[in-house]
């Protein structure tokens, strides 16, 4: 079992008047137990089994303007005390930092919001196994799958962050993750590809058949791939990777990268960013939304942001520190987005796959080709050629590359926007970047 | 050393016991113990910005029969908890059949010392040098207007108990030090990073001022950038300049040739043995034992001592990278490569230092041999596809060559190739064999672990290069 609010609060409390009566002017603290159990099977036989059984505390200590913080696994009385003086003593021999400082206690979260995030259930190993039995039989029907990989986890996580202002406050969590990778071969090539599902509640998760089914399908679709020439051509890419674009864009407005002028966001509060029709939320009190939250990283309650508003960029990600030195007030988002999406775009996917007479349909990007600083992106690709709305054939070897500032002004949406990940996008396309193949 | 059960009501002939019976019916397993120590120092935006310490303490508990794998873990090293464990792992393993393999090699070498950097050097002297080092770039170059730099550094305790209460031990200290530097010129912001270390004390990477070097190569790589035109896009030839670009060698042809991939047949290497994977002259090895380099270790996260592994030679594929459960099942010996990032992670097979050993060419008769292709000199990371083979990496300074003559420097590109091909395409390879700086950490599995690259300059006859220019 994960340990309950009890136990966690009890240590928070413990380590914040140790830190207090060692001379810290405040403190904070996150004190956090999960359990974690996962089975993996390969080729329809179970591989492996995975308990993780995790404690942990992080304490930031402030002398004045000074700062310093420390993390331990080993929640001993006698380690936490060792851990306490040697962080007050680091804080003493850390220079000042005027923007060092807990939250305003204004802004601090009152309460948690009931946002159904925990589901109590346990699923035995021998369950997951049945489940795993399904999921690979399904992944495996087809002659060319020649290797199934999958897994199911069940988590379970307790925290409770705590701060020398009075806050303290945690919440369980919960999560059932199942995934299929499968491994598909003909004469030319071999591929790979996946499937999984991801929720707080063990009911919501997809049926282990229709996730192998997909796992396979999203594989073989894959085989004999060709390589295209280098050309400027719309790129469609397929919501699970058209989140990624969504993510570079939280960072480049993270408060961190505005105050210290490293993004291409910077000054850009009130202008248009992204084309008319876009609209960008963060919101933190989607109903078992897997990125749900009452506060952010620091205590600090959130609300719904609307980050874009017909194309114009209306906030940044504001924590205490970099708001501080901004002169912003926090919003909330120490540790980031909660649930951020696209609002739905407004033509279908056949459409949207209709719009030019040849596209690129993206599934897969690899590398870290992404710069927040200068906005230009240039990532490895595979996919598929699309001819007047028609898959055509797979294609690899590629790379897809432009600068966000002008990708941005080019997305058109689909209107297939589901809430599956912490990050959600509509299918999107984006035109005039440069694919270079042969 | 770290005694792990003195705090414990647990002791150790206690815990040698329950390790015994829990793997009594078993192949392979052991009790993973260990205790971290680590630091970081971080300056930016003018500040000290972050001063942390860390100490991560836990156990892993392994067992595996045939294919099958149980593993659980905990912060906890107390009775209760390894009996929860062995609960877990019985459980799984229900069936078990194995014959438990008693034997281990042993060895007397070292490659580090039994060091704590994190107390060689104090704090306020780790906090003066990231403020000179702050000062010394911003007042070298106008343009100057972000410096970031940090030390990390730790030490790192394991133990590993086998089933008769075999014990192996090693103390690993691990450090470095980075720079970046954001330059902003004309409207354009441009960055260049550079870093420093490995298993010593911070001081053998700082001897005479070696930070400002550190500062200086920062500063010219961000400098370059400034001045760099959108790259080409489309297949052509790539020079490699040597040291870390040894990173394509990792990527496109290291992972492919670690045992898991192998074993399961999802590498695109599996079936290539003894054959021919690149061109004469291509020498690759995997190599543990470097004294005191990032990748290099005295015994493996199972407790087999590091060895220098052939992959290829001169051409031909000679060995996979093995941890003892891939080396089981495909009936060889491990390599000493089963590492995992800590407690909380099962063993794989993973790289230590992977180096493309020199050959007879320079530098300049590559370039020279170039009508229209590219000079790439660094790189940040890179990514790989094992099935596919496909995988990039991302320049981080390049230049255009036209007709045998390096050019102006290109903007940060991804290059993509074929890890299988890609060796058969290299045409020259260079005498200038260098190693890294010591900064590489490779990601498998969710697991990151410090290793090692090195390469002499490589002649790539045909590579797609990811640009923008048409």
């Amino acid at each position: 079992m994960v340990k309950d609010q009890e136990y966690l609060e009890n240590k928070a409390s413990y380590c914040l008047d140790l830190a207090k009566k060692l001379g810290a002017t405040d403190t904070s603290i996150n004190v956090g137990s999960s359990i974690s159990e996962t089975v993996n099977f390969r080729n329809k036989k179970l591989d492996e089994s995975n308990r993780s059984d995790n404690l942990g505390v992080d304490i930031t200590t402030y002398i004045g303007k000074k700062k310093s913080s420390i993390s331990s696994s080993n929640l001993l009385q006698d380690n936490l005390n060792i851990l306490i003086e040697k962080c007050i003593e680091t804080t003493k021999n850390t220079p000042e930092d005027e923007f060092n400082a807990l939250p305003d206690e204004d802004l601090l979260a009152r309460e948690i919001k009931e946002l159904n995030l925990y589901d109590d259930t346990h699923i035995e190993n021998n369950d997951k196994i049945k489940y795993l039995s399904i999921l690979e039989n399904s992944a495996s029907v087809d002659k060319k799958i020649i290797n199934t990989e999958s897994s199911f986890t069940e988590d379970k996580s307790n925290f409770i962050l705590a701060n020398s202002d009075g806050f303290c406050k945690g919440f369980k969590t919960s999560s059932f993750v199942a995934s299929s990778v499968a491994v598909a071969k003909d004469d030319k090539s071999m591929e790979r590809d996946y499937e999984y599902t991801l929720k707080c509640h063990l009911d919501d998760i997809k049926s282990a058949e229709e996730l192998g089914k997909a796992a396979a399908q999203n594989t073989i679709r894959k085989l004999s791939p060709k390589k295209i020439g280098s050309e400027k051509i719309p790129i469609i890419f397929d919501k699970r990777i058209a989140k990624g674009i969504l993510s570079t864009f939280a960072s480049a407005i993270s408060s961190s990268a505005i105050a210290r002028g490293t993004s291409f966001l910077k000054d850009m509060i009130g202008q248009k960013i992204f084309s008319d029709s876009i609209n960008i939320f963060d919101k933190p009190d989607i109903i078992k939304g897997l990125g749900s939250q009452s506060f952010d990283s620091e205590g600090v309650k959130t609300e719904t942001l609307k980050l874009v508003e017909q194309g114009i960029l209306k906030h940044y990600l504001i924590d205490t520190y970099n708001g501080k030195k901004l002169n912003l007030k926090s919003n909330g988002r120490s540790g980031g987005t909660s649930n951020l999406y696209f609002d739905n775009g407004k033509i279908a996917l056949k459409d949207l796959l209709n719009s030019n007479s040849k596209s690129l349909y993206i599934t897969e990007t690899i590398g870290h080709g992404s710069n927040i600083i200068t906005g230009d992106y240039s990532v490895g690709a595979t996919g598929f050629l699309v001819e007047n709305g028609e898959f055509k054939y797979p294609i690899n070897e590629i790379t897809i590359a432009g600068n966000f500032r002008d990708m941005f002004q080019n997305i058109t949406l689909a209107n297939d926007l589901e809430f599956q990940y912490s990050t959600n996008s509509p299918t999107l396309m984006i035109e005039g970047m440069v694919v270079a193949g042969k | 050393m770290s005694n792990f059960f003195d705090k414990s009501d647990l002791s150790r002939n206690e815990a040698e016991n329950i390790i015994s019976d829990t793997l009594k019916k078993c192949d392979d397993g052991e009790l993973y113990l260990e205790n971290s120590k680590s630091e970081s120092i971080l300056l930016d935006d003018n500040k000290i910005k972050n001063s942390s310490y860390s100490s991560d303490l836990g156990f892993g508990f392994r067992a595996v029969s045939g294919e099958i794998v149980a593993y659980s873990h905990s912060n906890e090293i107390s009775k209760n908890s390894l009996r929860q464990s062995s609960d877990n792992l019985k459980s799984t393993l229900k069936s078990a059949k194995g014959n438990y393999n008693h034997s281990i090699p042993k060895t007397n070498k070292k490659y580090y010392e039994n060091i704590n950097p994190i107390e060689q050097k104090s704090l306020k002297n780790k906090v003066e040098i990231l403020n000179e080092v702050n000062k010394y770039l911003r007042s070298k170059d106008k343009s100057v207007k972000q410096v970031t730099a940090n030390f990390s550094g730790e030490q790192k305790s394991i133990e590993i108990i086998r089933s008769g209460g075999e014990t192996l031990t090693d103390i690993r200290p691990l450090v470095r030090f980075n720079v970046s530097v954001m330059l902003e010129k004309n409207g354009r912001k441009e960055t260049g990073v550079y870093g420093v270390g490995g298993r010593q004390s911070y001081d053998a990477y700082l001897k005479e001022n070696n930070w400002k070097n550190v500062c200086d190569e920062a500063l010219r790589i961000a400098s370059v950038n400034l001045e760099s035109k959108p790259a080409p896009a489309g297949e052509m030839k790539v020079v490699l300049g040597p040291g870390w670009p040894a990173i394509l060698i990792h990527e496109a042809v290291g992972h492919g040739l670690e045992g898991d991939f192998n074993r399961k047949k999802t590498s695109a290497f599996h079936n290539l043995m003894g054959e021919k994977v690149a061109s004469e002259g291509v020498t690759i090895i995997d190599d543990g034992t470097l004294n005191n380099r990032r990748g290099s270790l005295t015994i493996d996260d199972e407790g087999t001592p590091t060895e220098k592994t052939v992959l290829i030679e001169n051409g031909i594929l000679k060995n996979f990278m093995q941890d003892r459960l891939n080396a089981r099942l495909m009936k060889t010996k491990s390599t000493g490569s089963g590492r995992r990032e800590n407690f909380r992670h099962i063993v794989l097979p993973r790289m230590r230092n992977t180096m493309m050993l020199s050959g007879k060419q320079t530098q300049d008769e590559m370039i020279k041999s170039v009508d229209k292709g590219i000079f790439a000199v660094s790189f940040g990371g890179g990514q790989v596809d094992i099935t596919s083979g496909k995988f990039v990496f991302n320049c981080t300074e390049a230049y255009e060559i036209i007709n045998g003559k390096i050019g102006s420097p290109i903007k940060g590109a991804t290059l993509i190739g074929d890890g299988p091909s890609i060796l058969k395409e290299v045409s020259m390879v260079g005498n200038d064999m260098m190693l890294d700086p010591g900064i590489g950490t490779c990601g498998k599995a969710g697991q990151g672990v410090p290793v090692g690259v090195a390469q002499p300059s490589i002649l790539i006859n045909k590579m797609t290069v990811g640009g923008t220019k048409l």
